[in-house]
């Protein structure tokens, strides 16, 4: 245990098991379709892709960035992890070990994996002060009142709030980003090993989220955590992230180290997406949008390529045939683009 | 009209009531737009930024109190009546808001809520209000504009519902378009779309802007002058080109500076700005800023600094500019 005296959570710390070269988190073919279903007696109705076919895995100590637009799925993956909603079909490896498995039960996972919302005020129960909300969960995972309220107080000072300040207010009489700061206090008080952070500073001023960001690094380093990290904002992604994972759609487009996606990205939406954030250049403003319209909705994916109807390098092959992930570059760089793959026959390949 | 002045603001404050007393949200704000002109008010939450917009259309409940000059088209706002004040709202001014969902009525079509808007200020017809309305869904790129009059707004993608907003906003041919960061809901390749929409709509119709937003690559990429907020005051002032390469008050510096992007590798700590955010009911004396300031002195504590120039159109409310200036240089920014 790292800070205070925690009570070891029952069954024992269950850390590093598989060695530094075994991914944290591995997932393969995760589908999350949600929608009516058809039944005996009801009809099948819209069925919306929100997630369909993720592989990815997450490095011990690594953060894994994944960002993409409303409807992409990124979030629905972060809950299909966290086991918040079951997913249809795919295989989730904590460590090893599948979750839900006899080796690693539900409750075990989740004590391992924590997640950080967008939403910090409706993240926190309105009733609770602030030791209590960080020592519930302690509590519940069976440590005394005494030593999960250290514990909190621990906890609190960790992530710059001073106890004797702090502990006994409730979430209404704190700022959004002292509002964050308990939400990470609260993640971390069963000393995880993956901490999710959904959106978690896009709510965030911008003065204080430099700060929250800063702060996430240094409870990275000091207590050994791996991070996934979505956002929108490509600029903290990018400053965030080990590696990156671009959806659209609910699927990959593109996944590969932070700095070679983003100087070289490999697929036309990672560019797009990259070629739309402001320029903050007052000689140099944006004068075309890379791309027109909406991100479609994830109910009637359009065949082949799901980017293909707002590509600018779409042919034909792109329209019924659907590029997988392939190598696109230096270390695991991958991208689902048919330009990627020479044999493809993408007539801009010939050019 | 005084000076062919579209936006004219002097001394604006105002004052809403609080649990302890009145709380000054906007405090002394000057602020004149020519016609055809963009300016960004930048600044976070509780800056005053989009109260100072809504003074523009007096907008507030009627418990605020607004005091200094708020002169838009030559109209003084704050002596209108109520129905002089309907009649400035639409063909005058209008304003966009980030929520598009917000500003329509959930159960009328959308081109019927266009159609009222403009037959509500002009002597239309029908059919040549469903004209205008038509007219304007083609301005604002719509596809198959005319289906589109008769969706309800669930029935619209955020980024065309943010487009019908604009054309609703445009539906009375108003001088000025106040923006309340109208794109921070948006995605990024949408949010792009409609910034560009809205300079090219400004060009042409030749408005005058005031555009609220947190984010500075916002500001950039549609104004032609920014004026940073803070703690109800515009703490520096100055063309788009100049206080983002030279800025001079500390708290543009660290704005700037604490961006992600300009961190100088990955997993180095950003340059934050310390603190928190300031109570505008507990006010430090002096400069607001002066707790989270690296540069701050005794002095700071002393006064309200005034502003002092810093370039051509360009001012900083600090008494220490020489040395932001010369720190600023110095971190290479």
């Amino acid at each position: 245990m790292i800070i205070g005296e925690p009570a070891p959570p029952p069954g024992g710390p269950t850390r590093d098991r598989g060695g530094p070269g075994q991914p944290l988190l591995s997932v393969k073919g995760l589908i999350k379709h949600f929608g009516q279903k058809k039944g005996f007696l009801t009809k099948a109705g819209p069925v919306v892709r929100a997630v369909d076919g993720v592989d990815f895995d997450v490095a011990k100590g690594e953060t894994l960035g994944i960002v993409g637009e409303s409807g992409c799925g990124k979030s629905t993956t972060a809950r299909l992890v966290m086991q918040i909603i079951k997913p249809d079909a795919g295989e989730i490896l904590f460590d090893g070990e599948a979750v839900g498995s006899r080796a690693l039960e539900l409750n075990a996972f989740r004590r391992q994996v924590q997640m950080v919302f967008q939403d910090s005020y409706a993240s926190l129960n309105p009733r609770l002060t602030v030791e209590d909300t960080i020592a519930f969960g302690p509590r519940v995972h069976g440590a005394t009142r005494r030593a999960a309220a250290t514990r909190a107080h621990d906890l609190l000072h960790r992530v710059g709030l001073e106890p004797a300040r702090f502990a006994g207010r409730y979430p209404h009489e704190l700022s959004g980003g002292q509002r964050q700061r308990v939400n990470i206090a609260r993640a971390l008080a069963l000393d995880p090993r993956l901490l999710i952070l959904d959106e978690a500073v896009s709510a965030l001023d911008k003065s204080v989220e430099a700060q929250v960001l800063n702060l996430l690094l240094d409870l990275k380093d000091e207590f050994g955590l791996t991070y996934m990290f979505i956002s929108h904002d490509l600029n903290v992604v990018r400053f965030m992230s080990n590696r990156v994972m671009v959806m659209y759609l609910g699927k990959v487009a593109e996944f590969g180290p932070s700095e070679a996606l983003f100087e070289t990205p490999r697929h036309p939406y990672t560019g797009a997406l990259l070629a739309s954030m402001p320029s903050m250049d007052p000689d140099a403003r944006t004068e075309v949008a890379p791309l027109a319209g909406d991100p479609p909705n994830p109910i009637n994916p359009p065949p082949g390529c799901r980017f293909n109807p707002r590509c600018a390098k779409s042919a034909a092959l792109c329209a019924h045939e659907e590029p997988t992930l392939l190598a696109a570059g230096e270390g695991d760089h991958r991208a689902a683009c048919w330009l990627v793959d020479p044999s493809s026959g993408h007539p801009r390949l010939a050019a | 009209m005084s000076d062919g002045l579209m936006v004219d603001v002097a001394g604006l404050t105002v004052d809403f009531k609080g649990p302890k007393g009145p709380i000054r949200a906007v405090d002394g704000v000057d602020l004149h737009l020519k016609r055809g002109e963009t300016v960004a008010l930048l600044g976070e939450s509780g800056s005053g930024k989009s109260v100072t917009l809504r003074s523009l259309m007096r907008l507030h409940p009627s418990s605020a109190r607004i005091g200094g000059k708020v002169e838009v088209d030559g109209r003084d706002v704050l002596k209108l009546s109520s129905r002089e004040l309907a009649g400035l709202r639409g063909p005058i001014v209008s304003m966009i808001f980030q929520d598009p969902g917000l500003a329509f009525d959930p159960v009328y079509r959308i081109g019927d809520q266009i159609m009222e808007a403009v037959r509500r200020h002009e002597k239309l017809s029908k059919a040549e209000a469903r004209a205008r309305a038509l007219a304007l869904f083609e301005r604002v790129r719509i596809p198959s504009p005319d289906k589109r009059l008769d969706n309800y707004p669930h029935e619209m993608s955020g980024g065309m519902r943010q487009r019908a907003m604009i054309a609703l906003a445009l539906a009375c041919r108003p001088k000025v378009l106040l923006a309340d960061e109208p794109t921070t809901a948006l995605d990024a390749t949408v949010q792009i779309q409609v910034l560009l929409l809205l300079r090219e709509l400004q060009r042409e119709l030749g408005l005058a802007v005031v555009f609220v937003t947190h984010d500075i690559g916002v500001a950039v990429e549609v104004a032609d002058r920014i004026a940073v907020m803070y703690a109800g005051r515009i703490v520096e002032m100055g063309p788009a080109r100049d206080v983002i390469r030279e800025p001079r008050h500390p708290y543009t510096q660290g704005l700037l500076l604490s961006r992600a992007s300009h961190a100088p590798t990955p997993g180095a700590r950003l340059a934050a700005i310390p603190g928190a955010p300031p109570d505008l009911a507990d006010l430090p004396p002096g400069c607001s800023f002066r707790p989270r300031c690296g540069h701050a002195i005794d002095d700071c504590a002393e006064l309200q600094p005034e502003a002092v120039s810093v370039g051509a159109a360009h001012f900083a409310r600090c008494i220490r500019t020489r040395t932001t200036a010369e720190a600023y240089e110095a971190v290479g920014a």
